[in-house]
């Protein structure tokens, strides 16, 4: 495997983490199954390339992006929160909506940024290789993100919406305003899905309506490959094992890619990536019974 | 393919005609998802190689890479073609090229079967590329189309065209489309698929409206061609398609290509390079040559009468 390969897997790995963070936050904090992330990456991607086209500074371009993802969110937790729907459903329906959503911000299936400035434009001119700027780049936002929700969730208020998630009940009876911290938690989760949207369409140059296929199933084995992998108690560690999870799951991805070696074809890239991450998940349990020990209890997110 | 990759290795011993071209060359071919139109484009390309001496397993090293519909895997191979930086990189279709394009800046780029290079940014001239991105458009000729639609069945008005609204090649097809037949006093009828398990649905969204559908090249309806074949014979609606190997699949006439000769010609540029030339030199083309092929069985199940003049200026007739 190439350097260039690897690093490239890394930052679409870092790029997901965003997602991997965000998936965190909506399933393990708030216990909200939330599918809406498979429209808000895309909605990222548009907001961000169409602003970005129209002429927007690209860092504006991006925040707008994250905007538009809290709306997604926002949406979700007012159909389950307002109006009771079933929180599976109403993520749902936020999803499917937004494909008609993405297509109408763009106007068009794919908007193209490969000619356009972008966040990362003044750092190609530094002398470094732009398959190191990339991943470089995307692990600084990563770093930031990492840290202020760590800082977030160990705040009053996040220890409230922490609350939120494990017993509502409980949380309401010591003033907890649980649905004020489901709409904060479902903004602030789905905004970081629409940045690693904006985040992907920049490094890869195009953003499309397509792109969303299956972003809550690589956020989710991230989430999971971190907490098997990384068995951390403490907040930060698990935030940064969902990053290294996202990474994981990438990893496979691109040993998958070069699987053909071994006499596998392009059509098998799915099922062997599903087989490299069911390994990943399997292996801290089995090498723990072989070790004499016993397999080792769900360690609990919170 | 190691076994045939091996036969076609020893078969080309045995022939021992070999142009000894010094070193061995790479070409990386990827594509957003496998389905028969680019698969044939894909076998194109390496027959074209072949052709001009450039044999796989002997003197060419050819990689094939799907990303299996999904975008964020496009962008990861396009990463990894970058990293093993063959001498020429293959993307099919408009999202692989792009990631492709974005993703590196000097090894050459020979897209094909993107609609719109221009606006998909690909290059920013048709005539001179410039940089290290050349290739092909595989813009329909919808003016052929349209003219044999009318010859075929002069009564039908209502022209129904199921497609993705997330694929940019057919909403190009479909807009263009609409400008042409509204000056022919046609109309376009639309149904929208997101996914091959909604096309069924979507033809049978046509049935009274349309009198014939159209099947652009949309990647989600190929690929579930049989789902509006399957309504269109009992609701007796024509269908014709714009790419040649539907009609094997049971649409009745299509004039258009034939993309295993897209991937012909796309693999002619290739060579090209290979042997020196230099990507940015070579204009961007419309693949040429357009075939007629026409279907009597299905045109029979869909109720059409296929006129004679067609059938014998054919360049295929399926079943015969």
């Amino acid at each position: 495997m190439s350097q260039v390969a690897l690093l490239g897997a890394v930052e679409i790995g870092l790029v997901f983490a965003l997602v991997g963070l965000g998936v965190y936050l909506a399933f393990r904090v708030l216990d909200f199954p939330d599918l809406t992330v498979d429209g808000s990456f895309p909605l990222g991607a548009a907001v961000a390339a169409t602003m970005i086209v129209a002429g927007v500074n690209p860092w504006l371009a991006s925040l707008g992006a994250m905007a538009a993802g809290a709306v997604a969110g926002l949406v979700t937790a007012t159909l389950n929160v307002r109006f009771r729907i079933l929180h599976l459903l109403a993520s749902i329906l936020t999803m499917i909506a937004l494909f008609s959503v993405n297509l109408r911000v763009m106007g068009r299936p794919n908007v193209a940024l490969i000619a356009q400035e972008t966040v990362l434009t003044p750092f190609y001119g530094l002398g470094v290789p732009e398959h190191i700027v990339r991943p470089l780049f995307v692990l600084v936002v990563v770093a930031i993100v990492v840290l202020l929700l760590a800082r977030f969730l160990g705040s009053e208020f996040g220890l409230a919406m922490r609350a939120t998630g494990v017993n509502a009940r409980m949380a309401r009876a010591q003033g907890v305003s649980t649905d004020l911290h489901v709409y904060v938690g479902m903004a602030l989760s789905n905004a970081l899905v629409g940045l690693a949207g904006a985040l992907f369409a920049q490094t890869n140059g195009f953003a499309d309506v397509t792109a969303g296929i299956g972003t809550i199933v690589v956020g989710l084995a991230a989430v999971i490959v971190g907490e098997t992998v990384f068995r951390a108690r403490r907040l930060l560690w698990i935030l940064v094992g969902c990053v290294f999870g996202s990474i994981v799951y990438r990893l496979a991805i691109q040993f998958a890619l070069s699987a053909d070696v071994i006499g596998l074809q392009a059509s098998d890239l799915n099922l062997v990536t599903a087989v490299l991450v069911a390994v990943a998940l399997i292996l801290p349990r089995v090498r723990v019974r072989a070790g004499g020990g016993r397999a080792p209890r769900r360690v609990p997110a919170q | 393919m190691k076994m045939l990759s091996l036969a076609a290795a020893t078969a080309a011993l045995a022939v021992l005609a070999t142009p000894a071209f010094a070193q061995t060359k790479s070409v990386a071919v990827t594509a957003i998802v496998e389905h028969p139109a680019l698969d044939a484009a894909r076998d194109g390309v390496r027959d074209a190689l072949k052709d001009a001496g450039f044999r796989e397993g002997e003197n060419l090293q050819f990689s094939y890479q799907s990303a299996q519909g999904n975008p964020a895997t496009a962008a990861q191979i396009a990463r990894q073609l970058v990293g093993d930086r063959p001498d020429v990189i293959v993307p099919i279709s408009t999202p692989s090229a792009q990631a492709v394009v974005a993703a590196t800046r000097d090894i050459p780029v020979v897209f094909t079967a993107v609609t719109d290079p221009l606006g998909a940014q690909l290059v920013t001239d048709m005539e001179k590329p410039g940089g290290n991105v050349t290739g092909l458009s595989d813009m329909s000729p919808l003016a052929e189309h349209l003219a044999l639609i009318k010859e075929i069945t002069p009564d039908a008005k209502r022209i129904g065209i199921p497609y993705n609204p997330g694929e940019p090649n057919s909403v190009t097809v479909v807009n263009m489309m609409k400008e042409m037949a509204q000056e022919q006093g046609l109309e376009i009828v639309e149904a929208t698929a997101t996914r091959s398990a909604d096309v069924q649905a979507a033809a049978r969204s046509l049935v009274g409206r349309a009198d014939v559908m159209y099947i652009p090249l949309d990647n989600t309806i190929v690929s579930a061609l049989e789902g509006v074949v399957s309504v269109a014979d009992q609701n007796d609606i024509p269908v014709y398609a714009a790419d040649t190997a539907s009609v094997d699949r049971g649409a009745f006439a299509a004039v258009g290509f034939n993309y295993y000769d897209v991937g012909r010609q796309t693999g002619e540029v290739v060579a090209r390079i290979l042997k020196g030339e230099n990507a940015g030199d070579i204009p961007v083309r419309v693949a040429a040559g357009t075939d007629l092929v026409v279907n009597p069985a299905a045109a029979e199940a869909q109720g059409v009468k296929l006129p004679e003049a067609v059938v014998s200026r054919a360049t295929k007739v399926i079943g015969q």
